[in-house]
Protein backbone atom coordinates (compact mmCIF):
# COMPACT_ATOMS: atom_id res chain seq x y z
CA UNK A 1 0.00 0.00 0.00
CA UNK A 2 1.30 3.50 -1.35
CA UNK A 3 2.12 5.74 1.77
CA UNK A 4 0.44 9.07 2.00
CA UNK A 5 3.12 11.42 3.65
CA UNK A 6 0.48 14.22 4.10
CA UNK A 7 -1.02 11.89 6.51
CA UNK A 8 1.73 11.86 9.07
CA UNK A 9 1.37 14.11 12.11
CA UNK A 10 3.63 16.65 12.79
CA UNK A 11 4.94 15.08 16.27
CA UNK A 12 5.29 12.17 14.45
CA UNK A 13 8.60 13.05 13.43
CA UNK A 14 10.89 9.61 13.82
CA UNK A 15 13.17 9.20 10.65
CA UNK A 16 12.76 12.42 9.28
CA UNK A 17 16.01 14.66 8.26
CA UNK A 18 17.14 17.07 10.95
CA UNK A 19 20.15 18.94 11.76
CA UNK A 20 22.19 19.06 14.30
CA UNK A 21 21.24 18.16 17.72
CA UNK A 22 21.80 21.57 20.02
CA UNK A 23 23.24 19.87 23.67
CA UNK A 24 22.47 23.43 25.52
CA UNK A 25 20.27 22.67 28.57
CA UNK A 26 18.45 24.88 30.18
CA UNK A 27 17.58 25.61 34.61
CA UNK A 28 13.47 25.03 34.52
CA UNK A 29 11.42 27.87 34.95
CA UNK A 30 9.47 28.35 37.87
CA UNK A 31 6.37 28.89 35.56
CA UNK A 32 7.45 25.81 33.68
CA UNK A 33 8.04 23.41 36.85
CA UNK A 34 4.47 24.82 37.82
CA UNK A 35 2.77 23.23 34.23
CA UNK A 36 4.59 20.38 35.14
CA UNK A 37 3.04 19.69 38.76
CA UNK A 38 -0.65 21.19 37.28
CA UNK A 39 -0.35 18.57 34.66
CA UNK A 40 0.29 15.82 37.00
CA UNK A 41 -2.45 16.74 39.18
CA UNK A 42 -5.22 16.87 36.90
CA UNK A 43 -4.23 13.56 35.54
CA UNK A 44 -2.52 11.35 38.33
CA UNK A 45 -4.19 12.63 41.39
CA UNK A 46 -7.54 14.05 40.32
CA UNK A 47 -7.96 12.11 37.18
CA UNK A 48 -9.76 15.30 35.27
CA UNK A 49 -8.09 14.05 32.34
CA UNK A 50 -5.74 11.76 31.04
CA UNK A 51 -1.85 12.51 30.05
CA UNK A 52 -3.25 10.82 26.59
CA UNK A 53 -5.61 13.29 26.08
CA UNK A 54 -2.81 16.24 26.90
CA UNK A 55 -1.07 14.41 24.12
CA UNK A 56 -3.31 14.71 21.84
CA UNK A 57 -4.14 18.20 22.14
CA UNK A 58 -0.55 18.82 21.94
CA UNK A 59 -0.23 16.84 18.27
CA UNK A 60 -3.09 18.97 17.19
CA UNK A 61 -1.29 22.20 17.23
CA UNK A 62 -0.49 23.84 14.11
CA UNK A 63 3.02 22.75 12.41
CA UNK A 64 4.25 25.59 13.09
CA UNK A 65 3.23 26.63 16.50
CA UNK A 66 4.42 23.24 17.81
CA UNK A 67 7.78 23.90 16.08
CA UNK A 68 8.01 27.56 17.68
CA UNK A 69 6.72 26.65 21.07
CA UNK A 70 8.88 25.23 23.37
CA UNK A 71 8.07 22.16 25.33
CA UNK A 72 6.02 24.08 28.60
CA UNK A 73 4.38 26.25 25.76
CA UNK A 74 2.79 23.06 24.57
CA UNK A 75 1.38 21.47 27.65
CA UNK A 76 0.01 24.83 29.15
CA UNK A 77 -1.35 25.62 25.94
CA UNK A 78 -3.08 21.67 25.83
CA UNK A 79 -3.90 21.80 29.57
CA UNK A 80 -5.73 25.24 29.20
CA UNK A 81 -7.99 23.47 26.14
CA UNK A 82 -8.38 20.45 28.06
CA UNK A 83 -9.89 22.25 30.97
CA UNK A 84 -12.07 24.11 28.73
CA UNK A 85 -13.47 21.15 26.61
CA UNK A 86 -14.01 19.37 30.04
CA UNK A 87 -15.98 22.61 31.10
CA UNK A 88 -13.90 22.94 34.09
CA UNK A 89 -12.68 26.85 33.07
CA UNK A 90 -15.11 29.36 30.51
CA UNK A 91 -13.27 30.57 27.67
CA UNK A 92 -14.35 34.14 29.37
CA UNK A 93 -12.98 32.99 32.90
CA UNK A 94 -9.82 32.26 30.72
CA UNK A 95 -9.88 35.43 28.82
CA UNK A 96 -10.60 37.99 31.37
CA UNK A 97 -8.03 36.37 33.98
CA UNK A 98 -5.54 36.14 31.39
CA UNK A 99 -5.74 40.00 31.14
CA UNK A 100 -5.79 40.41 34.82
CA UNK A 101 -2.37 38.83 35.07
CA UNK A 102 -0.58 40.10 32.52
CA UNK A 103 -1.96 43.84 33.73
CA UNK A 104 -0.72 42.66 37.50
CA UNK A 105 2.60 42.33 36.25
CA UNK A 106 3.37 45.22 34.55
CA UNK A 107 1.85 46.89 37.66
CA UNK A 108 5.17 44.99 39.36
CA UNK A 109 7.23 45.89 37.41
CA UNK A 110 6.80 49.76 37.58
CA UNK A 111 6.48 49.80 41.61
CA UNK B 1 8.48 47.30 47.10
CA UNK B 2 11.23 45.64 49.31
CA UNK B 3 10.11 42.68 49.25
CA UNK B 4 12.93 39.58 48.19
CA UNK B 5 11.82 37.64 45.23
CA UNK B 6 13.72 34.44 45.98
CA UNK B 7 11.69 32.27 43.47
CA UNK B 8 14.34 29.92 42.97
CA UNK B 9 14.27 29.06 46.28
CA UNK B 10 11.84 26.55 47.40
CA UNK B 11 12.24 26.79 50.97
CA UNK B 12 10.94 30.50 50.89
CA UNK B 13 8.09 29.44 48.53
CA UNK B 14 5.22 30.59 50.58
CA UNK B 15 1.69 29.82 49.12
CA UNK B 16 0.30 32.10 51.31
CA UNK B 17 1.58 35.32 50.14
CA UNK B 18 2.29 34.55 47.16
CA UNK B 19 1.88 36.88 44.24
CA UNK B 20 -0.65 35.74 41.36
CA UNK B 21 2.64 36.29 39.27
CA UNK B 22 6.07 35.90 40.19
CA UNK B 23 9.51 36.90 38.32
CA UNK B 24 11.47 34.23 36.97
CA UNK B 25 15.10 34.12 35.00
CA UNK B 26 13.51 35.94 32.13
CA UNK B 27 11.36 38.94 33.65
CA UNK B 28 9.54 39.64 30.27
CA UNK B 29 5.46 38.34 30.64
CA UNK B 30 4.99 36.65 28.04
CA UNK B 31 1.30 34.99 26.60
CA UNK B 32 2.35 31.14 27.86
CA UNK B 33 3.16 32.89 31.25
CA UNK B 34 -0.09 34.29 31.89
CA UNK B 35 -1.82 31.54 31.12
CA UNK B 36 -0.22 29.31 33.22
CA UNK B 37 -0.87 31.68 36.54
CA UNK B 38 -4.66 32.24 35.18
CA UNK B 39 -4.97 28.45 34.92
CA UNK B 40 -3.35 28.26 38.14
CA UNK B 41 -5.63 30.61 39.72
CA UNK B 42 -8.76 29.51 38.52
CA UNK B 43 -8.26 25.91 39.32
CA UNK B 44 -7.42 26.94 43.05
CA UNK B 45 -9.93 29.11 43.19
CA UNK B 46 -12.41 26.68 42.62
CA UNK B 47 -10.68 24.54 45.22
CA UNK B 48 -9.31 21.82 42.35
CA UNK B 49 -5.95 22.21 43.92
CA UNK B 50 -4.21 24.09 46.58
CA UNK B 51 -0.67 25.79 46.00
CA UNK B 52 0.40 23.44 48.93
CA UNK B 53 -0.50 20.64 46.46
CA UNK B 54 1.66 22.23 43.73
CA UNK B 55 4.14 23.55 46.09
CA UNK B 56 5.04 20.05 46.79
CA UNK B 57 4.98 18.35 43.77
CA UNK B 58 7.91 20.71 42.52
CA UNK B 59 9.76 19.34 45.85
CA UNK B 60 9.33 15.95 44.77
CA UNK B 61 10.03 16.60 41.02
CA UNK B 62 13.10 18.40 42.47
CA UNK B 63 14.34 15.72 44.33
CA UNK B 64 14.46 13.24 41.56
CA UNK B 65 18.07 13.75 39.79
CA UNK B 66 20.41 11.22 37.78
CA UNK B 67 22.20 10.64 41.00
CA UNK B 68 19.41 8.11 42.08
CA UNK B 69 20.09 6.11 38.74
CA UNK B 70 23.67 6.19 38.88
CA UNK B 71 23.52 4.99 42.69
CA UNK B 72 21.37 2.22 40.82
CA UNK B 73 23.73 1.54 38.31
CA UNK B 74 26.92 1.56 40.62
CA UNK B 75 25.53 -1.29 42.59
CA UNK B 76 24.74 -3.20 39.78
CA UNK B 77 27.93 -3.22 39.08
CA UNK B 78 29.25 -4.41 42.94
CA UNK B 79 26.79 -6.85 43.69
CA UNK B 80 25.69 -9.21 40.99
CA UNK B 81 22.93 -10.35 42.92
CA UNK B 82 21.62 -7.10 42.67
CA UNK B 83 22.33 -6.54 39.15
CA UNK B 84 20.17 -9.93 38.18
CA UNK B 85 17.53 -8.73 40.23
CA UNK B 86 17.29 -5.60 38.66
CA UNK B 87 16.78 -6.99 35.38
CA UNK B 88 14.24 -9.49 36.53
CA UNK B 89 12.45 -7.38 38.57
CA UNK B 90 13.03 -3.57 38.23
CA UNK B 91 9.94 -2.38 40.24
CA UNK B 92 11.22 -4.55 43.16
CA UNK B 93 14.79 -3.63 42.98
CA UNK B 94 14.27 -0.10 42.40
CA UNK B 95 11.98 -0.29 45.93
CA UNK B 96 15.09 -1.18 47.55
CA UNK B 97 16.20 2.36 47.18
CA UNK B 98 13.18 4.18 48.26
CA UNK B 99 12.39 4.44 44.76
CA UNK B 100 8.40 3.87 43.83
CA UNK B 101 8.37 4.10 39.78
CA UNK B 102 4.31 4.86 40.54
CA UNK B 103 2.38 3.43 37.35
CA UNK B 104 5.23 3.12 34.96
CA UNK B 105 6.67 -0.04 33.80
CA UNK B 106 10.51 -0.21 33.68
CA UNK B 107 12.77 -2.31 31.52
CA UNK B 108 16.51 -1.97 32.45
CA UNK B 109 18.32 -2.47 29.28
CA UNK B 110 22.06 -4.00 29.83
CA UNK B 111 24.70 -2.67 27.89
CA UNK B 112 27.27 -5.71 26.61
CA UNK B 113 30.38 -6.10 24.52
CA UNK B 114 27.72 -7.32 21.67
CA UNK B 115 24.93 -4.43 22.10
CA UNK B 116 24.52 -0.94 23.13
CA UNK B 117 21.18 0.61 23.91
CA UNK B 118 20.20 3.74 23.44
CA UNK B 119 16.37 5.14 23.75
CA UNK B 120 13.93 7.79 22.68
CA UNK B 121 10.43 8.44 22.20
CA UNK B 122 9.93 9.79 19.09
CA UNK B 123 6.08 11.22 19.67
CA UNK B 124 7.01 12.69 22.97
CA UNK B 125 9.40 12.61 25.31
CA UNK B 126 8.63 9.85 27.75
CA UNK B 127 11.63 9.21 29.70
CA UNK B 128 11.71 7.63 33.09
CA UNK B 129 11.43 10.69 35.34
CA UNK B 130 10.15 8.60 38.30
CA UNK B 131 13.94 8.05 38.99
CA UNK B 132 15.91 10.25 36.82
CA UNK B 133 13.84 13.26 37.01
CA UNK B 134 12.92 15.37 33.91
CA UNK B 135 14.68 15.25 30.64
CA UNK B 136 17.38 16.95 29.17
CA UNK B 137 15.89 19.54 26.59
CA UNK B 138 17.99 17.77 23.49
CA UNK B 139 16.31 14.57 24.53
CA UNK B 140 12.47 16.12 23.51
CA UNK B 141 14.44 18.09 20.33
CA UNK B 142 13.23 17.29 16.59
CA UNK B 143 16.74 16.86 16.29
CA UNK B 144 17.29 13.61 18.58
CA UNK B 145 13.68 12.52 17.97
CA UNK B 146 13.85 12.13 14.51
CA UNK B 147 17.79 11.41 14.08
CA UNK B 148 18.09 8.66 16.30
CA UNK B 149 15.78 6.03 14.81
CA UNK B 150 17.37 6.22 11.16
CA UNK B 151 21.05 7.20 11.84
CA UNK B 152 21.99 6.69 16.04
CA UNK B 153 25.81 6.06 15.45
CA UNK B 154 25.86 9.58 13.75
CA UNK B 155 23.98 10.95 16.74
CA UNK B 156 26.02 8.94 19.10
CA UNK B 157 28.77 10.16 17.58
CA UNK B 158 27.68 13.39 18.21
CA UNK B 159 27.79 12.66 21.59
CA UNK B 160 31.11 11.89 21.33
CA UNK B 161 30.37 7.88 21.52
CA UNK B 162 31.85 5.63 18.87
CA UNK B 163 30.39 2.04 18.60
CA UNK B 164 32.42 -0.39 16.60
CA UNK B 165 30.65 -2.13 13.50
CA UNK B 166 30.89 -5.51 15.28
CA UNK B 167 28.53 -4.47 18.11
CA UNK B 168 24.77 -3.76 17.47
CA UNK B 169 23.44 -0.71 18.16
CA UNK B 170 19.79 -0.72 19.21
CA UNK B 171 17.30 1.86 19.21
CA UNK B 172 14.06 1.75 21.78
CA UNK B 173 11.22 3.67 21.35
CA UNK B 174 9.37 4.34 24.10
CA UNK B 175 5.99 4.74 22.22
CA UNK B 176 3.66 3.03 24.80
CA UNK B 177 3.71 2.21 28.78
CA UNK B 178 7.49 1.34 29.11
CA UNK B 179 9.75 3.16 30.45
CA UNK B 180 13.61 2.62 29.99
CA UNK B 181 16.97 2.73 31.93
CA UNK B 182 20.24 2.31 30.54
CA UNK B 183 22.56 0.00 32.82
CA UNK B 184 25.72 1.04 31.12
CA UNK B 185 28.85 -1.19 30.87
CA UNK B 186 31.47 -0.81 33.86
CA UNK B 187 34.46 0.86 32.16
CA UNK B 188 37.69 -0.44 32.48
CA UNK B 189 40.20 1.20 34.97
CA UNK B 190 37.22 0.77 37.48
CA UNK B 191 38.14 -2.25 39.23
CA UNK B 192 39.48 -1.12 42.12
CA UNK B 193 36.98 1.08 42.64
CA UNK B 194 34.18 1.02 45.92
CA UNK B 195 29.94 1.28 45.12
CA UNK B 196 30.57 4.73 46.30
CA UNK B 197 33.31 5.95 44.06
CA UNK B 198 31.73 4.29 41.09
CA UNK B 199 28.54 6.57 41.51
CA UNK B 200 29.87 9.98 40.27
CA UNK B 201 30.96 8.04 37.05
CA UNK B 202 28.00 7.49 35.79
CA UNK B 203 26.11 10.04 33.91
CA UNK B 204 22.07 10.85 32.82
CA UNK B 205 23.42 10.46 29.32
CA UNK B 206 25.01 6.85 30.14
CA UNK B 207 21.53 5.73 31.22
CA UNK B 208 19.74 7.06 28.03
CA UNK B 209 22.47 5.39 25.91
CA UNK B 210 24.20 8.39 24.06
CA UNK B 211 27.03 8.25 25.98
CA UNK B 212 29.34 4.96 27.80
CA UNK B 213 30.82 5.46 31.07
CA UNK B 214 34.60 6.21 31.54
CA UNK B 215 36.72 6.69 34.60
CA UNK C 1 -4.47 -15.05 26.36
CA UNK C 2 -1.88 -12.97 24.39
CA UNK C 3 -2.24 -13.68 20.45
CA UNK C 4 1.33 -13.40 19.52
CA UNK C 5 4.41 -15.15 21.01
CA UNK C 6 7.61 -14.25 21.77
CA UNK C 7 9.88 -14.63 18.11
CA UNK C 8 6.73 -14.88 16.13
CA UNK C 9 7.36 -12.96 12.71
CA UNK C 10 4.74 -9.51 12.46
CA UNK C 11 3.90 -7.03 10.41
CA UNK C 12 2.93 -3.16 11.43
CA UNK C 13 -0.35 -2.23 10.04
CA UNK C 14 -0.59 0.30 7.43
CA UNK C 15 -4.25 1.67 8.16
CA UNK C 16 -6.64 4.42 9.83
CA UNK C 17 -6.04 6.48 12.02
CA UNK C 18 -2.53 8.32 10.57
CA UNK C 19 -2.36 10.71 13.26
CA UNK C 20 -4.49 13.90 14.07
CA UNK C 21 -6.93 14.50 15.26
CA UNK C 22 -6.99 11.14 16.06
CA UNK C 23 -4.16 9.98 18.88
CA UNK C 24 -2.25 6.83 18.26
CA UNK C 25 1.10 5.87 19.48
CA UNK C 26 2.28 3.74 16.27
CA UNK C 27 4.60 5.71 14.61
CA UNK C 28 4.28 6.68 11.19
CA UNK C 29 7.97 5.46 9.99
CA UNK C 30 7.33 1.94 11.25
CA UNK C 31 3.79 1.15 9.28
CA UNK C 32 4.26 -1.70 6.78
CA UNK C 33 7.38 -2.63 8.29
CA UNK C 34 8.09 -6.69 9.09
CA UNK C 35 9.44 -7.46 12.49
CA UNK C 36 9.63 -10.31 15.00
CA UNK C 37 7.53 -10.34 19.11
CA UNK C 38 10.58 -9.69 21.08
CA UNK C 39 8.35 -9.83 24.22
CA UNK C 40 4.90 -9.32 25.57
CA UNK C 41 4.27 -6.17 27.84
CA UNK C 42 1.47 -6.51 29.24
CA UNK C 43 -2.30 -5.62 28.84
CA UNK C 44 -2.57 -1.99 29.09
CA UNK C 45 -5.98 0.39 28.23
CA UNK C 46 -6.08 1.46 24.97
CA UNK C 47 -4.65 5.10 24.19
CA UNK C 48 -6.57 5.91 21.28
CA UNK C 49 -9.31 5.38 23.72
CA UNK C 50 -7.91 7.08 26.73
CA UNK C 51 -7.09 10.30 24.36
CA UNK C 52 -11.09 10.88 24.44
CA UNK C 53 -11.59 10.66 27.66
CA UNK C 54 -12.88 7.53 28.08
CA UNK C 55 -10.96 5.63 31.06
CA UNK C 56 -12.01 2.35 31.70
CA UNK C 57 -11.54 0.88 27.62
CA UNK C 58 -11.27 -2.35 26.90
CA UNK C 59 -7.17 -3.06 27.40
CA UNK C 60 -5.27 -4.15 25.02
CA UNK C 61 -2.23 -6.70 24.65
CA UNK C 62 0.89 -4.60 24.46
CA UNK C 63 4.27 -5.61 22.78
CA UNK C 64 7.58 -5.10 21.87
CA UNK C 65 8.39 -5.51 18.31
CA UNK C 66 11.98 -5.83 17.16
CA UNK C 67 12.80 -4.87 13.85
CA UNK C 68 16.17 -4.75 11.65
CA UNK C 69 17.43 -1.08 10.72
CA UNK C 70 18.55 -2.05 7.35
CA UNK C 71 14.99 -3.47 6.51
CA UNK C 72 13.67 -0.09 7.82
CA UNK C 73 15.98 2.30 5.77
CA UNK C 74 16.64 2.15 2.41
CA UNK C 75 19.78 3.59 2.59
CA UNK C 76 20.75 2.66 5.94
CA UNK C 77 24.61 3.62 6.91
CA UNK C 78 25.02 1.56 10.57
CA UNK C 79 25.88 -2.10 11.49
CA UNK C 80 24.20 -4.78 9.52
CA UNK C 81 22.70 -6.22 13.07
CA UNK C 82 21.82 -2.98 14.49
CA UNK C 83 17.88 -3.19 15.41
CA UNK C 84 15.08 -1.05 16.67
CA UNK C 85 12.83 -2.14 19.43
CA UNK C 86 9.13 -0.26 19.49
CA UNK C 87 5.95 -1.32 21.75
CA UNK C 88 3.19 -1.62 20.06
CA UNK C 89 -0.35 -2.84 20.95
CA UNK C 90 -2.00 -5.80 19.29
CA UNK C 91 -4.52 -3.64 16.71
CA UNK C 92 -1.57 -2.59 14.79
CA UNK C 93 -0.15 -6.05 14.25
CA UNK C 94 -0.94 -8.83 11.55
CA UNK C 95 0.76 -12.49 11.55
CA UNK C 96 2.81 -12.30 8.21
Amino acid sequence: MERDFTARGNHDMGGLTAGEINKKEHDYALWEKRVDAIMVLLTNDLKIMTVDQLRKGIEALPPDAYDKMTYYERWISSITNGLVEAGVISPEELRSRMSKMSSEYIQEEES
Amino acid sequence: MTETRDHEHLHQYDPGHEHPLQADQDDSITYFKAMEAAVRNLLIEKKLITAEQIREKIEQMDARVPANGAKIIAKSWVDLEFKRKLLANPRKAIGEFGHDIGPLHLIVLENTEKVHNVVVCTLCSCYPRWILGLPPDWYKSREYRSRVVREPREVLQEFGTNISLDREVRVHDSTADMRYLVLPMRPKGSEGMTEDELVPLIGRDAMIGVTEVTV
Amino acid sequence: MPQFTVGEKVRVLSQWPPSPPIHCRTPYYIRGCPGVIERYCGDFANPEELAFGRVDPINLSLYRVRFKQLDLWKSYQGGISDMIDIEIYENWLEKI
